[in-house]
């Protein structure tokens, strides 16, 4: 069958369409969902493209059973994903919860809408405490923070590839301003640039007679004794802690001699870099730090820019401090101030910073 | 001293079983063994399990097999069946988690024909967490959670289960209502609803009327009696909805 995407396209898309073509050239089997703004387009996209190319797509039920039927089709060994928002992440938290305590490779792109219930259907940053800890677990999930359509689709192929490689389930964090907004960007066979896409594994099903050549798969998640479930929670955190240093990414600007470090995540980060830009110009000492993957998140080189004279911190984002208290409880000890913008539900833009650090100086 | 016969599917490091002196549950889980090994698909089944007391077979079978949680073993094993449509994906549930916190997947996962196949264990109370209501407690019925008797003034009437999904199935679909108490008739019923996927028919669900002494408070004899006489009045057994001839 010829491949979704051949060679390398520019395009002009929304973040939404872009996910869709992603997980088509990452060769995802099959999604599961059920709709919600602002996510819709990329079941719309998919169940158009997805049978051109043998894939499947099932609008289930709920969100609930989406994330459920996810997880059997991994187990099954299947790639396959969900993609959902707001009051969609929130009945999801079952089965991603399943999935971390089976270590199943989930991919899940959340494009975040304004919270709380049902909030509204444009734009937030408000599910990422709800993405990297819900769920009744320790948070042993990979969540990756986009910050533009073009990412939408390089994260959206690199979270089935991390999936299937490390075992766990796997998020691509965007929101309703990505999601809808339509932007210049290459889609590309990911052949071309030398990414290798990872063959899934199935967990059941698998090759071979019973009680002939192998022993019957007998996959739990529920144990008997504290101590089994504590060695198997106890396994998945020397799991992520061996892995983390290979997964995580940030992104910095101008942090060699910066007095004040702007701390931001996803489509906040562009403005952050729009502000920075601009300050600079007038001479203002002003870096950026954007943590990429919010788990496992970067801490050792947030602490190391901190560390080279940072005099203090500006925590800006579209919720009322998600990004903050994770950003506090990684670098506890640090003793620089953090000073904060705080949008709930809203957008973030140059002028907002920028009239936010001159009063920091 | 003669040994029963176990099923070539039944996993054997994991007998005896965990489930109490008379319960319904293994005998179910006898038919379902002995259907597998009739037909031949102990390497193509694959079982999922419940959380309810249904979770304590997770092991207990020589086929691949997972837990899922309570009340999501039907979307699992769609998800399932879509991915590898080759594989004979078998959900096995209590009536909790099928008829009240799974409801909508048990319905809707109907409507769409899924051709999987469910069996639902009814023994009209929630087993595993201590004896609650259930969907399926009889008017009357004495549990955790209504002391003085089941009143359907207040907690409605037990669901009839295979009555709602034979009304909501379309052509293909195979549903019937079995009793441990008439095993040779409830192997009958799972063995056909494992063709029907086989075949690729349509949605295939036996309910299965099962025994919880343990919870009941009955003796052997009064487990039995409360079986046949009460529940087996209520719920009736046969084969509502079939693409097979009758035959039994
Ligand atoms: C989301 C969720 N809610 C509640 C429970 C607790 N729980 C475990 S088993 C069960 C009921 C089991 O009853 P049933 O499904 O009828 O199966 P049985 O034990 O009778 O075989 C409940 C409520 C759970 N595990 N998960
Ligand atoms: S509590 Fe009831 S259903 Fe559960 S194993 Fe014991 S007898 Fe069986």
């Amino acid at each position: 069958m010829e491949k979704p995407v051949t060679g390398s396209k520019k395009v002009f898309m929304t973040g939404n369409e872009s996910v869709a073509w992603a997980a088509l050239a990452a060769e995802a089997d099959v999604m599961f969902g059920y709709p919600i703004t602002p996510q819709n387009e990329i079941m719309h996209y998919w169940a158009r493209l997805g049978p051109k190319y043998g894939r499947k797509f099932l609008q289930t039920e709920d969100e609930i059973s989406a994330g459920f039927t996810v997880c059997g089709a991994v187990i099954a060994g299947k790639k396959a994903f969900t993609a959902t928002s707001g009051p969609g992440n929130t009945l999801m938290q079952e089965p991603f919860s399943m999935a971390e305590g089976m270590k199943l490779p989930t991919v899940t792109v959340i494009q975040q809408r304004g919270g709380p219930s049902s909030g509204t259907v444009i734009y937030s940053q408000q599910e990422v405490t709800l993405t990297t800890y819900g769920g009744n677990g320790e948070g042993h999930r990979l969540v990756y923070s986009t910050a533009s359509n073009q990412e939408l689709y390089d994260y959206t192929i690199k979270a089935f590839n991390v999936a299937w490689k490390y075992k766990f389930p796997t998020f691509v964090l965007g929101d309703g301003y990505q999601a809808k907004m339509r932007e210049p960007l290459e889609i590309y066979d990911p052949a071309e640039r030398g990414i290798e896409l990872i063959e899934p594994t199935p967990l059941v099903g698998v090759p071979g007679q019973i009680g002939v050549d192998r022993e019957p798969q007998h996959l739990c998640n529920i144990y008997s004794l504290e101590e089994e479930l504590y060695e198997a929670v106890m396994h998945l955190q020397s799991e992520y802690d061996r892995i983390s240093p290979e997964i995580v990414e940030y992104e910095i600007s101008f942090v060699e001699d910066a007095d004040i470090l702007v701390v931001s995540h996803g489509v906040v980060s562009r403005s952050v870099d729009d502000a920075v830009e601009a300050l600079r110009a007038q001479g203002i000492k002003v870096g950026s730090f954007r943590p990429i993957t919010l788990r496992p998140f970067p801490t050792q080189a947030l602490l190391d820019v901190l560390g080279s004279g940072v005099k203090k911190m500006l925590l800006v984002e579209s919720s009322y401090g998600q990004l903050f208290r994770l950003v506090r409880q990684e670098i506890y000890g640090e003793t620089v101030p953090i000073e904060t913008l705080f949008k709930p539900g809203v957008g973030i833009i140059d002028t907002d910073i920028i009239e936010m650090i001159a009063n920091m100086i | 001293m003669v040994q029963p016969v176990m099923p070539k599917t039944w996993y054997r490091p994991t007998k005896p079983h965990k489930f109490c002196p008379g319960c319904g549950h293994p005998l179910i889980l006898k038919a379902l063994g002995e259907a597998a090994d009739e037909l031949g698909i102990q390497n193509q089944l694959i079982y999922g399990c419940d959380i309810g007391c249904s979770l304590l077979s997770w092991d207990f079978f020589a086929m691949d097999s997972t837990q899922t949680h309570h009340g999501r073993t039907t979307p699992v094993m769609v998800g399932m069946k879509r991915a590898r449509p080759e594989l004979i994906c078998v959900g096995y549930m209590g009536d909790g988690g099928g008829y009240s916190i799974g409801s909508q997947h048990l319905v809707n996962s109907a409507i769409r024909n899924e051709k999987i196949t469910l069996i639902l264990a009814n023994n009209t109370n929630y087993a595993m967490t201590g004896g609650q209501l259930a969907p399926t407690t009889l008017p009357g019925q004495k549990t955790e959670t209504t002391p003085l008797g089941r009143d359907p003034e207040s907690t409605g009437y037990p669901v009839m289960g295979p009555e709602m999904i034979s009304a909501i199935t379309g052509a293909g679909a195979y549903v019937a209502r079995g009793t441990v108490s008439k095993y040779r008739q409830l192997k009958g019923f799972i063995k056909r609803a494992l063709q029907n996927q086989m075949e690729g028919n349509g949605f295939s669900f036996v309910e299965a009327l099962s025994t919880c002494p343990t919870n009941w408070g009955t003796n052997a004899k009064q487990t039995w009696n409360w079986l046949e006489d009460n529940m087996q009045a209520y719920f009736p057994t046969g084969e509502l909805k079939s693409p097979f001839r009758k035959e039994d």
